[in-house]
């Protein structure tokens, strides 16, 4: 079993014009940043991007916008990304919102193996039509189907070379759940380690969901929003 | 006198109670985890994956791993735990979180509410707030009366995309505190100053008052 590839180039080279792929990170926090660099060289075009935000104008996702490489985005929340706007209003861009829960249980959904859940965001909204609704005990669900991308790439802190990962902090997010849910997962951590070296009561994903792994270099980590107290 | 954003956040926090496990939204709602009352212990939610958010760090000490759902860089405090998107809103589906307080563009009579999309203009997105409005058990929304432009924005009915229906339990604005009730909102308390007159031609929808009416103590 060989999980390790030399570096981001090579883990994304099978990633073709038109692929499904998820990407980890909640705003630029624990997003896979040597993916995302890779995939901009690779200049592959016409991707449907699963991630909760579409990055800012100079990093993240806003990378792969820039290039015009995004066919359709399914996220969250898509504020501060200036040239996400412009393309979204001109119609070069497609758009589909969902909540943020909804999000995570559709990749759970998928690493669990379960085609669909009920969920109640969303019922009586606008992001109810087309869905089939169910009244359980008194409340409305939403029937939401798992998804499935054809790469989930996400981000750890630590992971071996047989997969396992460990996150750190709020960069876990959506991270695991995209690590299950992906039919190809690519894994860049910022430490690769041998077997044995990480603690088996700790691993968040267990290496069977994890396909490629390598370490990732030059982590510039942006902060989105530097806020700090005045008192010690 | 109308409230100040501060002052609404002063009055929320008298709703926390010792051991409430408490989600803020972004805005007005974030500062009512600068009035924590004396001798009440709540442990902050942060959807993107915390339980104990803690302050801002200080200068020096931030850290890009560690931010809470406005994406600002925090602190945790000691007992905090880390978890990823799907069990964070496991727990707030599964109704773990006692108290929401979140902003609101509008809320109708009967307790819905819009606050993510306003047709025409660009559209962020709804967050995690379609997923806390449909399962928190106890939802506060901190606002302004009035829109900009003086209109109220107690309604009828919501005129925006909804972002759930029949869940604010009860709202505090810079003009009063109001519960939703099944028959339309019930006048709690009025800002100092702030006369029942003055609240009803700023409520569009169904208002109840009944009795004196207190001013809030701020």
């Amino acid at each position: 079993m060989n999980k390790v590839v030399a570096n981001a180039e090579e883990a994304v080279k099978d990633i073709m014009d038109g692929a499904v792929l998820m990407l980890g990170g909640f705003g630029l926090c624990g997003i896979p940043e040597n993916s995302i660099a890779a995939l901009v060289r690779k200049g592959v075009k016409n991707l449907t991007c699963i991630s909760n935000n579409a990055g800012v104008d100079d990093f993240g996702i806003g990378l792969m916008l820039k290039q015009k490489q995004v066919k359709k985005m399914i996220s969250s929340y898509v504020g501060e990304n200036a040239e996400f706007e412009r393309q979204l209003l001109s119609g070069e861009l497609e758009v589909e919102l969902i909540p943020q829960g909804t999000l995570a249980t559709r990749c759970l959904a998928a690493g669990y193996g379960m085609p669909a859940v009920f969920t109640p965001a969303g019922a009586g909204t606008e992001v109810a039509a087309g869905k089939e609704t169910r009244n359980f005990n008194g409340k409305d669900y939403l029937l939401e189907s798992a998804f499935e991308a054809d790469f989930a790439i996400v981000k750890a802190w630590k992971g071996d070379t047989l997969g396992n990962l460990i996150y750190r902090e709020t960069a876990r997010n959506f991270n695991p759940l995209m690590a299950m849910a992906g039919k190809t997962t690519i894994a860049e951590v910022e430490k690769l380690v041998e077997p044995g070296e990480l603690d088996p009561n700790i691993i968040h994903t267990p290496g069977i969901y994890v396909h490629r792994i390598f370490e990732g270099i030059n982590y510039e980590k942006r902060i989105e929003q530097r806020t700090v107290r005045k008192y010690k | 006198m109308a409230l100040s954003k501060e002052q609404i956040a002063q009055r929320i926090a008298k709703e926390l109670r010792d051991g409430y496990y408490v989600n803020l939204g972004i805005g007005i709602p974030t500062l009512v985890a600068n009035y924590i009352p004396e001798g009440i212990n709540v442990v902050l939610q942060s959807e993107n994956g915390l339980l104990g958010m803690g302050p801002f760090p200080p200068e020096g000490e931030e850290d890009p791993d560690l931010i809470n759902a406005g994406k600002q860089t925090i602190t945790t405090v000691p007992g905090s735990a880390f978890f990823d998107s799907a069990m964070s809103f496991g727990m707030i589906r599964a109704g773990k979180v006692d108290l929401t307080v979140l902003g609101a563009m509008e809320v109708s009579e009967n307790g819905d509410i819009a606050n993510w999309k306003i047709p025409g203009k660009m559209v962020k997105g709804m967050g995690g707030a379609m997923d806390l409005v449909a399962s928190a058990n106890n939802i506060i929304v901190a606002m302004m009366h009035t829109n900009p432009k003086g209109e109220s924005k107690l309604l009828p009915q919501c005129s925006l995309p909804l972002t759930g229906v029949k869940c604010v339990k009860k709202i505090v604005s810079d003009l009063a505190v109001l519960d939703v009730t099944p028959r339309g909102f019930k006048l709690l308390e009025r800002a100092p100053g702030v006369s029942v007159e003055e609240i009803k031609n700023k409520t569009l929808g169904k208002m109840i008052v009944e009795g004196d009416v207190p001013e809030m103590e701020v």
